[in-house]
């Protein structure tokens, strides 16, 4: 409440409204947007890139974590090409596919890359992080491998994901955003461009406002989604000890 | 066999490991496009031909060099500004719980949606693609500061206040402690002001990498255009590994620092 009145006063005193509109302007043009259909349909397309790119990078993502992180020779051959390949950004895909694919699958694949990252690093360091003497015990109560994967690694790896899921939710909605300011492709990173090209200064700040606030409703629900997953561990937790 | 010979050997192996697969992709790619005449995946060969012709010459001075200026410019800000006001919020409670909410919301909010606003409100010009990066960049160093300095041991904390500690010496205490944190934030916020470097140059300017890329693309000059995109994977990568080395230096003293990246929030 304190920011947005800060906000209030900032914007009406040192800025021109043409350039900062004041908050007062921006929240009810953002209250008439949440009656639009086009907002909703904008916000649902990118919604689903993101969506569709995590899930393709969370099966990818714990498929390869697993299968390189279980054995250890292979993780020693494959790790420096891994951390070579791990920091490119993925945005150099746009120029390179743009002739390839179009626009809404280079944005899905964007959001994949990326989380794809995310979720292959966590589990992998998740994998290394399995109890030796839970490992043993497994074997000694003569456990298949199969077996093993279920009830000690996979367990292990768990808030790793959490951890993941929790990153991703805020990788995958930039990016998603990005493929829309970018290359215009069909969602409210396009329709926050289209509204800036068309100088609807007003417009273009209430989704802004709402893209943040979609921001905010993802976080809280991947945390929720987080704690109901875990929530045989959230007690060892630090974090939900302080 | 000798016991420094095995070690040699061992090293050997493991050197082998790390760069066998690289150099067999590499391999691959090479050979699987030296005959490609599809225009949009031009030879391996074509591509790091026109690297050399391209990179190693004025425009490297014309579009890496502002790229890295704007990079480095809007990090250090981001730097410095995040340390600050991580340091004061982790300390103060009251502004804590002030700041809270418009932090949260700061945080949840894309990064590239600041670009769109800032070339309303500020215009196009070097100083928006500055303040783009160093926006983008703040908040996983302010955050992960602010938890560090949180977190600082009671114990730590009390003793120096016992030992009559005062002022900078107190400080940097605090810094010291939370300076592992401090890092894991700037490694986030690296990768994200790489990232908004990219868009904003694509987006809205005449110079730099992203720009430079998306003009290749625009006249169909292919093998420049991937000679871009793998320069830009390089950089990407010998940045990451250049504050990998910093991080290992200051940190030396982190006893938990065994090569392992913690998860950050």
């Amino acid at each position: 409440m304190g920011t947005a009145i800060l906000y209030e006063v900032v914007a009406r005193v040192f800025f021109d409204p043409r350039h900062v509109p004041p908050l007062s302007d921006t929240l009810p043009e953002a209250v008439g947007l949440l009656g639009d259909p086009v907002f909703w349909t904008a916000t649902w397309r990118t919604l689903l890139a993101a969506g569709t790119g995590v899930g393709i990078a969370a099966v990818a993502g714990i498929g390869l974590g697993f299968g390189i992180g279980s054995v250890p020779r292979l993780l020693r051959v494959v790790s420096s090409t891994l951390d070579f390949l791990r920091p490119i950004p993925s945005i150099v895909l746009i120029p390179a596919l743009v002739f390839l694919l179009d626009i809404t699958q280079i944005t899905v694949l964007l959001v994949a890359v990326s989380c794809f990252w995310i979720v292959v690093f966590q589990v992998l360091y998740g994998v290394r992080d399995v109890d030796p003497v839970a490992m043993e015990t497994a074997r000694c109560f003569r456990m298949g491998r199969l077996a093993r994967t279920v009830h000690v690694t996979w367990p292990t790896v768990l808030p790793y994901l959490g951890t993941a899921l929790r990153l991703v939710v805020s990788v995958a909605l930039a990016l998603a955003l990005t493929g829309g300011l970018v290359m215009g492709a069909a969602g409210l990173g396009e329709l926050i461009w289209r509204s800036q090209e068309a100088g609807d200064v007003t417009g273009m700040y209430a989704l802004v406002l709402l893209t943040g606030g979609l921001g905010v409703g993802l976080d809280l629900l991947a945390r929720l989604a987080e704690r109901r997953l875990l929530h045989w561990h959230v007690a060892t937790r630090p974090e939900a000890a302080r | 066999m000798s016991g420094r010979g095995r070690t040699a050997l061992r090293g050997l192996a493991a050197l082998g490991a790390a760069l066998g697969l690289p150099l067999a992709l590499l391999a691959l790619w090479w050979v699987a496009s030296e005959d490609s005449t599809h225009v949009y995946l031009p030879p391996l060969r074509d591509i790091l031909e026109a690297f050399g012709r391209v990179w190693f010459s004025e425009t490297f001075v014309g579009d890496v060099v502002p790229s890295l200026r704007r990079l480095g410019i809007g990090l250090g800000i981001a730097f410095v500004l995040g340390v600050t006001g991580g340091y004061l919020l982790g300390r103060s409670p009251l502004l804590r719980g002030l700041a809270s909410p418009a932090l949260a919301y700061a945080r949840a909010l894309p990064p590239p949606v600041i670009i769109p606003v800032l070339l309303v409100a500020v215009g196009i010009g070097e100083t928006t693609k500055i303040v783009v990066i160093a926006l983008g960049a703040l908040w996983p160093i302010l955050l992960n500061t602010c938890d560090g300095v949180r977190d600082v041991d009671e114990v730590a904390r009390e003793t120096a206040a016992a030992y009559r500690l005062t002022g900078w010496t107190r400080r940097r205490l605090v810094l010291r402690a939370a300076s592992p944190r401090v890092f894991a934030g700037l490694r986030q916020a690296l990768g994200l002001a790489i990232i908004l470097m990219v868009v904003s140059e694509m987006l809205m300017s005449t110079d730099g990498l992203g720009f430079t890329i998306v003009q290749f693309q625009r006249s169909f000059a292919l093998p420049e255009m991937w000679s871009g995109v793998l320069l830009l994977g390089v950089l990407g990568f010998v940045l990451a590994k250049l504050l990998e080395l910093v991080e290992r230096h200051a940190l030396r003293w982190h006893r938990g620092m065994t090569g392992r990246q913690e998860s950050s929030t």
